[in-house]
């Protein structure tokens, strides 16, 4: 491997620099029935699952097929999906913002099937589907998810392991569109939340468990004590002097352990103060949440499960717990009802019940100002 | 056969079931980067896809991850747009030693032509690792993992020859993102698009160059359905609307009841839910019992309409939002951390979306700005301050009268602080002449 330039010279960076073009406009890239439509589209209707029929006012009638991907693609993934939208949909395709990929096929509803037929013969070498069809209507999506262990520095759990162990449990509910409502399923691996899990139906989300380590020998040298003091939201981190082993005093910190909210924002300032843990990490369930307004106001997803420990590659205890979710709202929901909205009108407590869920005093906010009004502040109850 | 230097039985675990393979995938890539057909000279090492395999089942065994934070890498001038990541294992995994990812401004709408994905495609295969997400959670596409140097070169042929730029990261504006909207979506009530690229454009300084107290969205969804999350993850949410009538199609409607139409876009087709009841699916489940059905004639009763989509999405050839559009657009929203979770509150109930956006880069978004950059405290988001120092002080910034579209429900506390100007003859007054009436 031999370096080669671009052009660029560090030793001059002004020179012919370019900034500030932003992105490339959006019309450049829209298949032509989009350009002439747009606007102007009259109603869809999914003719199968994952297969989606869009009809204009003009007449014209677009085939959109819905197909999973991994969030986390590798370029000669991304070409094989450039040589079938070359194929059969004259060099044009868009990614959903659940990373799926939408093959657009105009006017012929046969090409549209013959892709189909073409998409689903495709394998990994291993059986998974390249490219699984579905994701539309009363289903489970894809499941949106953040870095995890392959790409991030704080993460409590993997991502894209998780994730897949969760679309192989529940890949019939990605298949068919058997839910009372649809499910969306979304992870982040850490309390950051990268992705917006804190308003999913279910949500899985990593936590640690156990304060940063100090590495007091190194931290003074390593990182700026005063960032790490101020990049702790609690406020639990305070300078302190450290006596070695051998009598030398050091800076370094302390933290009060009881404030501290397992964040690892300390880490990302200082890596002198790492906190992730084998036993102390795990994954957190949360449900109920949504974001459309349809019905009723968008809601958070609250807590259900406080821990689960991880069991990479595949999870069984979260996934199985889940399904149970899952199946249990699909069996006792009514038409068009969130897995929130259910809960609601059942009731929590029920809820518990019905997904033989255990209650732990975990589960009862104690943070900050909005914990009180998750209480209950009424004589009125359920006996479970 | 292409060789792989580590073993990883753990994730190889990850190779089976119905659902795309990610560890499969990535040792694809590692098999198209070894055997090289095209005889490319990789800028970042060969063999990163094996030793990122490796690092995984390394962090599979330990429970642990194996990333460090990556300090202070960029590009020149800009503040964001790049992560920087390190491996805490280099001599085991000297190929993803330095990992970088970038963020790039994805297009909007997430359209693409193949022959602008190619050359993406050519210049990360050749100077990265070859791994990208499609897309990350904000909306950007990301390229995961290269070396420090090959930023400023990736950054150098990304502007000079594709005519892209990178995306926001810190402190800044982030890259703005929109749903599929009015090029496909018979829902979206304004253009999502246009004015997702129109704002991302007018604002690059604010988005490369980080100046604000901490990170600051907008996302821009067509409908009440929300399908970018916006209310629940931007500081301003846009959320397409309407103020005039839902136009109804009757013959459609009598479709629906009669069975000829699939409700909800055959949403529901995997399951036997009974023959579509219009009573209790449409009509007894519009939140504001609006609606009524006499077996002929759909009636809807407007300005009882709170526009929430059910009875839309339930029917939607024999209903069409209304043609007097816009956004409401709703402030402040925020992941749990710091003081728990916020959802976006409604600050401006109705405002129209006409290029060039003149009233809500003036009235809206500059004042904001100016206001948080001002009083907000450091990481302190727009939803943080609003609760701090009160929605009144959005409203006095903005200018938008106080209305009662924008609460749940008024005060039950009548602790008001009055301002010295709303009460006549304002608060100094004179304790001797109040002591004329009044004994000590
Ligand atoms: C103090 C809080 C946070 C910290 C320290 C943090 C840190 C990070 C880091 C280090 C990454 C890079 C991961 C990688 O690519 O290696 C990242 C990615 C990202 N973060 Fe955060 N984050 C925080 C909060 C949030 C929140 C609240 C959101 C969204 C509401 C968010 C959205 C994102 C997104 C979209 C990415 C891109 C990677 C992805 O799509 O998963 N972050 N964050
Ligand atoms: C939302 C805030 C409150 C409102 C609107 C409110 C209103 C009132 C009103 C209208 C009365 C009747 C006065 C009368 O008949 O002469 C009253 C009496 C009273 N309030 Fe409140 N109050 C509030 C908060 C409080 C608080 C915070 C406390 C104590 C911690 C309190 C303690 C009392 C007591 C002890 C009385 C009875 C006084 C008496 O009988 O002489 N109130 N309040
Ligand atoms: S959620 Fe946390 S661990 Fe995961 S990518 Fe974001 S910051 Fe990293
Ligand atoms: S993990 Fe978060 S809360 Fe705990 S000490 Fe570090 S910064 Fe503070
Ligand atoms: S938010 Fe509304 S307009 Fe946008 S894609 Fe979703 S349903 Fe369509
Ligand atoms: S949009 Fe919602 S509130 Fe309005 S008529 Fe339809 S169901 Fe009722």
């Amino acid at each position: 491997m031999a370096f080669i330039s671009s052009g660029y010279d560090p030793a001059k960076p002004m020179k012919d620099r370019i900034t500030d073009i932003g992105p490339r406009y959006y019309e450049e890239f829209y298949p032509p029935i989009i350009k002439k439509n747009k606007g102007k589209w009259l109603y869809h209707e999914i003719l199968e699952p994952g297969i989606i029929e869009r009809v204009a006012e003009s007449g014209d009638k677009l085939y959109v097929i819905r197909v999973g991907g991994c969030r986390l693609m590798s370029i000669s993934h991304i070409r094989e999906i450039m040589e079938i939208a070359d194929k059969y949909c004259d060099g044009y395709v868009r990614w959903t913002t659940r990373n799926n990929v939408e093959f657009m096929v105009p006017d012929s509803k046969d090409k549209a099937m013959a892709l189909k037929d073409d998409l689903l013969s495709r394998k990994q070498p291993g059986g998974c589907y390249k490219f699984p069809i579905g994701g539309t209507g009363a289903s489970i999506s894809n499941i949106v998810h953040t870095q995890g262990w392959i790409h991030c520095h704080t993460p409590a759990t993997d991502a894209s392991g998780t994730v897949k162990a969760t679309l192989d449990v529940l890949f019939d509910q990605w298949e068919n569109m058997k839910l009372p409502a649809k499910l969306r399923v979304s992870m982040a691996c850490c309390l950051n939340m990268c992705g917006a899990v804190h308003c999913s139906d279910i949500a899985i989300l990593g936590y640690h468990r156990k304060p940063p380590m100090i590495d007091a020998e190194y931290i003074d040298k390593m990182c700026e004590i005063p960032l790490a003091v101020a990049a702790c939201p609690t406020g639990a981190i305070k300078p302190a002097k450290y006596e070695l082993p051998d009598g030398t005093k050091v800076n370094s910190v302390s933290v009060n352990e009881p404030r501290c909210m397992f964040c690892g924002n300390c880490y990302t300032m200082c890596p002198s103060m790492p906190l992730a843990d084998t036993e102390g990490d795990g994954i957190v369930l949360m449900a109920g949440g949504k974001i459309s307004n349809r019905i009723d106001a968008p809601k958070f997803s609250k807590v259900v499960v406080a821990f689960i420990p991880n069991e990479q590659p595949r999870w069984p205890t979260m996934t199985t717990t889940i399904k149970r979710m899952v199946d249990t709202y699909s069996a006792d929901a009514n038409k068009y009802e969130r897995l929130g909205q259910w809960a609601e009108r059942i009731g929590w407590e029920k809820f518990f019940e019905k997904c033989e869920l255990e209650f732990t005093h975990h589960l009862i906010d104690d943070f900050r100002d909005p914990a009180y009004y998750t209480w209950r502040q009424t004589s009125n109850f359920k006996f479970t | 056969m292409v060789e792989f230097k580590h073993k990883t039985p753990m994730i190889d675990e990850l190779e089976t079931g119905p659902w795309t393979s990610f560890v499969t995938d990535i040792k694809r890539e590692h098999e198209s980067r070894m055997e090289n057909p095209k005889g490319i000279d990789f800028q970042t090492p060969q063999k990163c896809c094996d030793d990122l395999l490796g690092v995984l089942e390394l962090s599979y065994k330990h429970g642990r991850t194996h990333w460090k934070h990556g300090g202070i890498v960029g590009v020149f001038g800009y503040g964001g747009g790049v992560i920087g990541r390190y491996c805490d294992q280099p001599e085991m995994f000297p190929a993803v030693a330095h990992f970088h990812t970038l963020r790039i401004n994805q297009p909007m709408g997430h359209f693409y032509d193949t022959k602008f994905l190619e050359s993406l495609m050519e210049l990360w295969e050749r100077r990265g690792s070859g791994l990208t997400n499609m897309h990350g959670s904000t909306g950007d596409i990301i390229f995961i993992g290269c070396t420090t140097v090959q930023l400023e070169e990736i950054f150098y042929e990304m502007t000079h020859n594709l005519n892209q730029d990178l995306g926001g990261s810190g402190s800044n504006l982030r890259t703005p993102s929109d749903c599929m909207g009015e090029s496909m979506c018979e829902f979206a009530c304004y253009d999502t698009q246009e004015i997702c690229y129109q704002l991302t454009m007018e604002y690059q300084d604010e988005l490369h160059r980080p100046a604000f107290p901490y990170k600051f969205k907008f996302k821009f969804d067509g409908c009440p359905n929300c399908c970018v999350a916006s209310i629940a993850r931007s500081d301003i949410s846009f959320i397409g609307t309407w103020r005039d009538d839902i136009r109804i199609d009757q013959e459609a409607v009598k479709a629906y009841v009669g069975g000829e139409i699939k409700p909800n876009a055959g949403a529901h087709a995997s399951r036997d839910w009974g023959a579509f009841d219009i009573q209790k699916e449409v009509i007894g489940l519009c939140p504001t019992q609006c609606m009524s059905w006499d077996g002929n004639k759909l009636e809807i009763n407007t300005p009882e309409c709170t526009r929430c989509m059910h009875c839309i999405n339930v029917m939607p050839r024999a209903l069409r939002h209304g043609l007097d559009t816009g956004a409401s657009l709703l402030f402040g929203a925020k992941a749990p951390i710091l003081d728990g979770a916020q959802m976006a509150t409604l600050g401006v109930p109705f405002i129209k979306i006409e290029s060039p956006y003149d009233e809500i880069k003036e009235k809206v978004i500059e004042p904001i700005w100016d206001w948080w950059m001002e009083e907000g405290k450091n990481r302190e988001r727009l939803g943080e301050l609003i609760k701090r120092q009160g929605m009144q002080k959005l409203l006095e910034v903005t200018g938008f009268k106080a209305i009662p579209q924008m609460i749940q429900e008024p005060r039950s506390n009548p602790y008001v602080f009055w301002r010295e100007d709303e009460v006549p003859g304002g608060f100094k007054r004179d304790i001797n002449e109040f002591r004329k009436y009044h004994q000590r």
